[in-house]
C-alpha cells in the first residue's frame, strides 16, 4: 500500500518537475527561439516552487542542488516502479499530439491561475539582467506604470543598489547615461520595446514578458523611444 | 459483355466509386482491364514501396488523383527511426516528367521536402488539392511555393504534420488572383501568421467552406474572418482567448449567429472557457466536434458545452471529461457514430482517465456507434460484454488501457472474454486494437469470429505462437497485422508464408522471431520485402542467425527491395 502511494506521489512529482524545465520534448525548439536570453535551470526550477521574496536570501545554489538530487532519485526509482508507463510508444498516442498537449499543459497552468483571479489576468515573467531567478507579475493588479515600477523595484531591490524610478524623466536620462537598468518588454509579435511608450492599457494587452536590461544594452532602444516618451508626457 | 462498345463499359465503370470495386473489375478479362485502366482517375496506394511510380504512370495514363502512404503505422509511436524512408520526391519527379495531369495528391506518413513541394507546384497546371497527414520534412517555404504557383488551388489541408515554421509570410504568397480556395487547414503550424494576409485571403475566397486556424490567430481575427465567411461549414478556431466583457467578444457572439452552416467545429488550441458561450448557438447543428486539443477546457465546462450538441455524429474529446461527462454524452448525443477519447496525460500517469463505466454508458445511449478509440484507466470483461451486446455495429474498435497489461480489476482475469464478445457480436468489424492482460485465448476468439477483420494491432499479449497462428489461419480478410512485445516466434511467422502475399504488411517488434526466421521467409517469398530495422547497432556486423530480431517489417511488393533504404534497414 505504502509503495503504491509513494509510487503515485513520485509519479506526480516527476511530471511536475518535467513540466517546469525548459527543453520539454517537442516544444524545445520553439522555446529556444522565443527566448532572447538564456535562463539557468536553477532559476526556472525556483519559479516552479514559487519562492516568495522572503526566501530570496536563501542560498539558491543549495536549493538547486537538492532539487537536482531529488529529481535524479525520482528518475531512477520511477524508472523501476513505472517501467510500464515509460515504455517506448505506450500509450500509443501520436508524437504530434503528445507534444501539443505538453506545450498546452505549460500554458494551461497559467490560465488556471488566471481563472482564480476572476478576470483574465495578465501574468508575465519579469527578468532582470544579473538576477539569479525570474519573477512573475500580474499586470492587471496595477493601474499605471508608476505602480508597476514601484512593485518591480521592491521585487528586485535585493539585487540592485538604488533601483531608479524609471518613469521619472530626468532619472531616465541618468539611467541611460549610466550603466543602470532600463525596463523593456516583448510584445505580442516578438519585438523588444521600451516600457512607457504606449498607454497603460495597451501595454498590459500587448506585453508578453518584461526584461530589465542593463542600460548599455538598451541604448539601441532608447533614443527613438525617448523622443516619444517626452511627447507622451501630458 | 464484350459486344458493348468501350464507351459504354467506361460509363458503367464510372458508377463504381470505390477502389476495390474498380480493382475487381480490372481482373475480369483483358478487355475490362484495358477499359478500366484508361478511364481510371483516382488511385490509392497503401504502401508506397509496393509499386513504382513508373509502373503507376504506365498503367493509368489518365491519373488525376493519387493517395500514397509511406511509413508503417507504428511510426506514429516512435517505433520507427528517422530517415527510415517514405520519400515522396521520386513520385513527384516521375509524375512531373510524364504527361499526367495531376490534380490531387494525398499523402500520409511520408517525408516531403520543400523541393518536392516546389516541384509539385510548378509541374501541374491544374493542381487543385494537397492533403498532408502526419508528414514531415518540409517548411513553410514549401507551402509558399504551393500558394504562389498553384493557380487553381482549392484545398490545402495540413493535418498533424511536423512543419518547420520559418515565418507567416507564406500566406501572403497566394496571389490576389487566387479566389478558388474551398478548404484551408493550417492548424498544425506552430508559428506566427500574417493576419492581414489571412483576412484578405478569406475575403477573396467566396467558395471557402472549410477553415482551420492555428494558435497564432487570435479571437479578434476569428471574428473578422467569420464576418467574411458566413457560409463556412467546417471551422477550426485558433486561439480562443479574450475578455468576455470586451466589445470584441460581443461582436463575435453576434457574428457567430450568422454562421448557420457550421457543422464541424475543432481547434480551441488555446481557450478561455468563459468565452465558450459564444459558440453555444452553433452547437445545436454540429455533427462533428473535435476538442481533443482543447486542453484548456476542463470537465465541467466540457459537459456544459456538450449538452448543447444533440446532433453530434462524431466526437473527439480528452479523457478529462470523465465517466460522468461520458454519461452526459450518452444522454445528449443519441446520433453518435464515432467517439475518440484521448488521454489528457499522454505520459500515462492517468489521474483524470475514464473507465469502463463511461464506455458502458455510451453503448447504452448511442446505439449507432460504429467507430471507437478509447484510452482508459481500466476495463472489465463485463463491460465489454455489455458494450458488445448494445453496439453490434462496430466497424472500428480500438481500446487502449493506459497500463498495457492491466487485467480486469474486478476479477483479475485477462480481458479475453470481453474482446471475444466484441468480435463475436460485431460481425462487420474491420479494425481492432487490443490491450490489457490477454492470453492466447483472445486470439482464438478473433480467429473464430472476426471474419471481416482487416487490421489488427496487438501489444503485450498472448502466451505462445498459437496466438498468432489463430489469427493468421482464421482471419481471411486480414491486410495489416502489427504486433509488438508478444511471445510470437519463427514457428508462427513461417507457418503460412503465402498468407503474407494476401496482406499489405506485417510488423513485429520485440517478439521472438530470429534472424534465421526472417531470412528463411525472405528466401521462400521473393515477392515480399522482409526488412530488419537495426537500431542502435543491436545486431553485430555478422550476427548469428539465432539472434532475436528487434524490429521486422515485411510487405508485399512488385518492385523488389527498395533502393532508398538507410544503412540501419536491412533487406533480407
Amino acid at each position: 500500500m505504502e509503495i503504491g502511494s509513494e509510487k503515485e506521489k513520485m509519479g506526480f512529482e516527476e511530471t511536475e518537475l518535467r513540466l517546469g524545465l525548459p527543453g520539454n520534448g517537442g516544444s524545445e525548439g520553439e522555446v529556444a527561439r522565443k527566448r532572447g536570453f538564456s535562463e539557468t535551470k536553477a532559476t526556472t526550477m525556483d519559479l516552479k516552487l514559487k519562492l516568495s521574496s522572503k526566501d530570496a536570501g536563501m542560498d539558491l545554489n543549495e536549493k538547486a542542488k537538492t532539487l537536482k538530487k531529488e529529481k535524479n532519485l525520482l528518475t531512477a526509482d520511477t524508472a523501476k516502479h513505472h517501467a510500464k508507463a515509460q515504455v517506448v510508444g505506450w500509450p500509443p498516442v501520436r508524437s504530434f499530439r503528445k507534444n501539443m498537449l505538453a506545450v498546452q499543459k505549460g500554458s494551461s497552468e497559467e490560465s488556471d491561475m488566471n481563472k482564480a483571479s476572476g478576470n483574465i489576468a495578465a501574468f508575465v515573467k519579469v527578468s532582470m539582467d544579473g538576477a539569479p531567478y525570474l519573477r512573475k507579475v500580474d499586470l492587471k493588479t496595477y493601474q499605471s506604470y508608476k505602480e508597476l515600477s514601484v512593485a518591480l523595484g521592491k521585487m528586485f531591490s535585493s539585487f540592485t543598489i538604488g533601483m531608479k524610478d524609471f518613469m521619472n524623466e530626468s532619472k531616465l536620462m541618468d539611467v541611460l547615461n549610466s550603466s543602470d537598468y532600463v525596463p523593456t518588454y516583448e510584445d505580442k509579435v516578438g519585438d523588444w520595446m521600451l516600457v512607457g511608450d504606449v498607454p497603460w492599457e495597451m501595454f498590459v494587452d500587448s506585453c508578453n514578458r518584461l526584461r530589465i536590461m542593463k542600460g548599455k544594452e538598451a541604448i539601441g532602444l532608447a533614443p527613438r523611444a525617448m523622443g516619444k516618451c517626452m511627447r507622451n508626457r501630458s | 459483355m464484350n459486344y458493348f462498345p468501350d464507351e459504354v463499359l467506361e460509363h458503367v465503370f464510372d458508377f463504381l466509386t470505390s477502389h476495390r470495386d474498380r480493382n475487381a473489375v480490372s481482373l475480369v478479362c483483358s478487355l475490362w482491364y484495358r477499359v478500366e485502366r484508361f478511364s481510371r482517375q483516382r488511385v490509392f496506394i497503401g504502401n508506397c514501396y509496393a509499386i513504382s511510380p513508373e509502373k503507376l504512370i504506365t498503367r493509368f495514363p489518365g491519373l488525376k488523383s493519387l493517395t500514397l502512404k509511406g511509413k508503417p503505422h507504428f511510426a506514429d509511436f516512435n517505433l520507427v527511426p528517422p530517415d527510415w524512408g517514405g520519400y515522396v520526391q521520386p513520385w513527384i519527379e516521375a509524375l512531373a516528367k510524364s504527361r499526367i495531369g495531376l490534380e490531387e495528391l494525398r499523402l500520409k506518413r511520408m517525408v516531403v521536402s520543400d523541393e518536392s513541394l516546389e516541384l509539385l507546384s510548378r509541374s501541374f497546371a491544374n493542381f487543385k488539392t494537397l492533403v498532408l497527414v502526419s508528414c514531415e520534412g518540409f517548411t513553410t517555404d514549401g507551402l509558399a511555393a504551393i500558394a504562389a504557383n498553384c493557380r487553381f488551388l482549392r484545398e490545402l489541408d495540413l493535418q498533424e504534420n511536423e512543419i518547420d515554421d520559418h515565418s507567416g509570410h507564406w500566406l501572403s504568397c497566394f496571389p490576389d488572383s487566387c479566389t478558388s480556395l474551398t478548404s484551408l487547414n493550417f492548424a498544425c503550424l506552430k508559428g506566427e501568421i500574417n493576419l492581414a494576409s489571412l483576412e484578405r485571403l478569406v475575403a477573396r475566397s467566396p467558395n471557402l467552406r472549410s477553415l482551420r486556424l492555428n494558435r497564432a490567430v487570435p479571437l479578434e481575427t476569428l471574428q473578422k474572418i467569420l464576418m467574411r465567411a458566413p457560409l463556412l461549414v467546417d471551422l477550426g478556431t485558433g486561439s480562443y482567448v479574450h475578455d468576455p466583457d470586451s466589445e470584441t467578444y460581443n461582436k463575435l457572439k453576434t457574428t457567430i449567429l450568422k454562421c448557420k452552416s457550421i457543422r464541424n467545429l475543432s481547434g480551441f488550441l488555446e481557450v478561455a472557457p468563459r468565452c465558450l458561450p459564444a459558440i453555444f448557438p452553433i452547437c445545436l447543428n454540429l455533427t462533428s466536434l473535435n476538442l481533443s486539443y482543447a486542453a484548456g477546457i476542463h470537465g465541467s465546462e466540457l459537459i456544459k458545452l456538450i449538452r448543447h450538441c444533440a446532433k453530434l455524429q462524431r466526437l473527439w474529446i480528452l479523457d478529462c471529461i470523465g465517466d460522468k461527462g461520458l454519461e452526459v454524452v450518452a444522454s445528449t448525443c443519441n446520433e453518435l457514430q464515432e467517439l475518440r477519447v484521448f488521454p489528457s496525460d499522454p505520459f500515462g500517469v492517468g489521474h483524470d482517465a475514464v473507465t469502463e463505466i463511461g464506455l458502458v454508458a455510451i453503448s447504452i445511449g448511442c446505439p449507432k456507434l460504429h467507430s471507437l478509440l478509447y484510452f482508459c484507466q481500466q476495463m472489465t470483461n463485463a463491460a465489454l460484454i455489455t458494450v458488445a451486446r448494445n453496439c453490434p455495429n462496430f466497424i472500428r474498435f480500438r481500446l487502449c488501457t493506459l497500463d498495457p497489461t492491466r487485467p480486469d480489476p474486478e476479477t483479475m482475469e485477462p480481458l479475453d472474454d470481453g474482446f471475444g464478445a466484441i468480435v463475436q457480436s460485431c460481425k462487420f468489424l474491420r479494425r481492432l486494437s487490443l490491450s490489457g492482460l490477454l492470453t492466447d485465448q483472445v486470439f482464438r476468439y478473433i480467429g473464430m469470429y472476426a471474419e471481416q477483420l482487416e487490421m489488427l494491432s496487438v501489444a503485450f499479449a498472448g502466451n505462445s505462437d498459437k496466438g498468432m497462428l489463430y489469427v493468421l489461419n482464421g482471419c481471411k480478410k486480414l491486410r495489416k497485422l502489427e504486433i509488438r512485445d508478444c511471445p510470437f516466434g519463427n514457428m508462427a511467422l513461417l507457418s503460412d508464408v503465402g498468407k503474407y502475399e494476401t496482406m499489405r504488411s506485417l510488423w513485429m517488434s520485440s517478439c521472438e522471431v530470429t534472424l534465421w526466421g526472417c531470412k528463411t521467409l525472405a528466401k521462400v517469398m521473393p515477392r515480399l520485402n522482409v526488412e530488419i530495422i537495426n537500431e542502435h547497432d543491436q545486431m553485430e556486423i555478422c550476427p548469428e542467425d539465432g539472434q532475436r530480431v528487434e524490429k521486422m517489417y515485411l510487405y508485399r511488393t512488385l518492385v523488389g527491395p527498395r533502393k532508398d533504404a538507410p544503412e540501419f534497414v536491412w533487406n533480407l
